[in-house]
């Protein structure tokens, strides 16, 4: 994925510790979609991917920032969406990213679910921390 | 501590409608609390309204679906009823098809698909 | 850099190094007298210019423009090239050409819509190159101020370019999204019924404004039935197979059901041949199948609550 952080500005941030937080957070991504223009239906996937990253993000990262912006390239709008935790990492990403798998209380369905939702998706984790970014394109 | 999504009892029927977005916790509180009323009521019926909820994630389709598994064997069938059409269509990309669960276009649907079960809300 | 050997660099060489020129302090005395000496050719021979400037692109349109029209679009943009020579401006991308360029992408724009290639277009500027250079490469000034203008010119051809295919672009996406609508009306077909007539290929972003439409209109006209129909379909592989899945589960968690009529023979066997799993969706070879058991499905359910209060 084309790395998008800088050019997305100006990015709104949320603090997530707690499971409120991720309720606060995809709010901010709704609004923000909703003011980029995106359809109703890529809205609730957009939205429904980040309430799935920012809730990995609490369980298995210990919380950390959800980061998020309208992007413009080369002539399309769209929505990027950042989250960073200081956890512990995922030791096997591919494996975390297939479906079904699980080690928390969800159906198995978070990161590979949230890939399926959004245009753009990307992962890097390692011991310092675990760093997803998605994009969600208006059309 | 969070606030609780209402059970409502209306004959043998419990009614849950879910005007907010949910945190987990709620979720959790709300599983345990109706399968608590439905003990305590002996209710034959549940139906669930998401017809206000903007998105169902994992987490929310997993206790609909847990839910109906446990109101069954606690003797009551569960309608989820008014899922909207972005969220249908957010949850089938996802992965979830909610299987096992009865579902109606809305609320007055619910009710009468539960009285063709033989769950006569009256 | 400072051109130190400024002795040998000749006014050609600098205009070949590009638009770094301009950050060169020499050359901005040199830009500054080009300017000057261009915007007072461009105004002593105003008449002369435009008249042969309209001449010769006139013979390239070939009268599929008026010469009043040509005349009045040229006129301005030339007079608009003038003021901002007289600002002292050359960069044809910088804030002075700003009302240049908004009147060029006018143009492209026009040109585009009336049917004319992007080299035409572009052409119509380039031609007020050949107008000026008989009277400007008589000296070495003018010959420098000539190269200056032309590396203008070549910029704003350019962005003619540019416009148009943005243009085009803009005209495609818009009939694409026409056609789109066009090619999916929801029709309710039965109290309790509603149907789509699918016509054409299926892409994924075509069926996703499908499944909205058709599941919307489930939702407002309270029907527990839809039928998609795909006699107009003409192939079906895995990809549109799984579209069609989708709709019937993204239905079924609404709290309706959801057939597919239509199948011809040859998909049939196509969707066997492929080995494509099309599961539990229920199907129907023909639309009046598939509405007759809608239909019967409609009065089983409104039979069962007649018998009750609600």
């Amino acid at each position: 994925m084309k790395d998008y952080g800088a050019s997305a500005t100006p990015a709104e941030t949320v603090q997530v510790a707690t499971s409120g937080d991720v309720v606060t957070a995809r709010q901010m991504v709704r609004t923000l979609a909703q003011r980029g223009g995106l359809g109703l239906v890529h809205q609730t996937k957009l939205v429904t991917a980040a309430s799935e990253l920012g809730r990995n993000m609490l369980v298995y990262g210990g919380g950390g920032v959800v980061r998020a912006a309208a992007l413009s390239d080369a002539g399309r709008s769209g929505i990027y969406v950042e989250f960073r935790d200081e956890g512990p990492g995922i030791p096997d990403v591919e494996l975390a990213l297939t479906d079904g798998w699980t080690s928390g209380n969800g159906m198995g369905l978070g990161l590979s679910g949230a890939r399926r939702l959004v245009d753009e998706f990307d992962i890097a984790s390692g011991p310092e921390g675990t760093t997803v970014r998605i994009v969600k394109w208006a059309r | 501590m969070s606030d609780r999504v209402p059970v409502l009892k209306i004959g043998r029927v419990l009614l849950v409608s879910i005007q907010q977005d949910l945190e987990d916790q709620m979720v959790m509180d709300l599983q345990d609390d109706l399968s608590r009323r439905i003990v305590d009521t002996g209710a034959k019926g549940v139906v669930i309204d998401i017809s206000a909820l903007e998105i169902v994630d994992s987490f929310v389709g997993r206790m609909l679906a847990d839910n109906a598994s446990v109101s069954r064997l606690l003797g009551a069938e569960t309608i989820v009823v008014g899922m909207r059409p972005a969220v249908a269509m957010t949850l089938v990309e996802l992965g979830l098809s909610l299987k096992g669960v009865r579902t109606a276009l809305n609320l007055e649907r619910g009710l009468k698909l539960l009285r063709r079960l033989g769950t006569d809300p009256a | 850099m400072k051109c130190g050997n400024g002795g040998t660099s000749t006014p050609a060489l600098k205009v070949r190094a590009g638009r770094q020129i301009e950050i060169l302090g020499e050359d901005d005395v040199a830009i500054e007298s080009s300017t000057r000496l261009l915007a007072e050719k461009l105004t002593a021979e105003r008449e002369t210019f435009l008249s042969q400037w309209v001449r010769t692109i006139g013979e390239d349109l070939q009268g599929r423009l008026s010469m009043a029209e040509l005349g009045r679009e040229l006129g301005e943009l030339y007079e608009a090239i003038l003021q901002a020579l007289g600002t002292g401006g050359l960069d044809g991308r910088g804030e002075r050409y700003g009302e240049v360029r908004s009147l060029l992408i006018e143009l492209s724009r026009n040109r585009a819509r009336q049917g004319f290639t992007p080299t035409e277009t572009a052409r119509s500027v380039f031609a007020l190159k050949e107008v000026l250079e008989p009277s400007l490469t008589g000296d070495q000034e003018g010959a420098r101020a000539y190269l200056q203008f032309a590396r203008l010119l070549d910029d704003l051809g350019l962005l003619t370019t540019e416009a148009y295919v943005r243009t085009r672009e803009e005209i495609i996406s818009s009939q694409a999204e026409q056609l789109l609508e066009l090619s999916t009306p929801v029709v309710k077909l039965w109290d309790g019924v509603v149907g789509v007539p699918l016509v054409g290929t299926l892409d994924s972003a075509r069926t996703q404004v499908v499944m909205e439409k058709l599941l919307q209109t489930l939702v407002d006209s309270d029907s527990t039935q839809a039928i998609i129909d795909i006699t107009g379909v003409p192939t079906v592989d895995t990809q549109v197979a799984q579209h069609l899945l989708k709709t019937v589960v993204a239905a079924r968690m609404m709290g309706a059901q959801c057939t597919i009529s239509g199948i011809r023979p040859q998909i049939a066997q196509t969707i066997v041949a492929l080995g494509i799993e099309f599961g539990d969706i229920p199907t129907n070879a023909s639309l009046a199948d598939a509405l007759r058991q809608a239909v019967a499905e409609v009065a089983k359910e409104s039979e069962n609550d007649a018998r009750g209060l609600l």
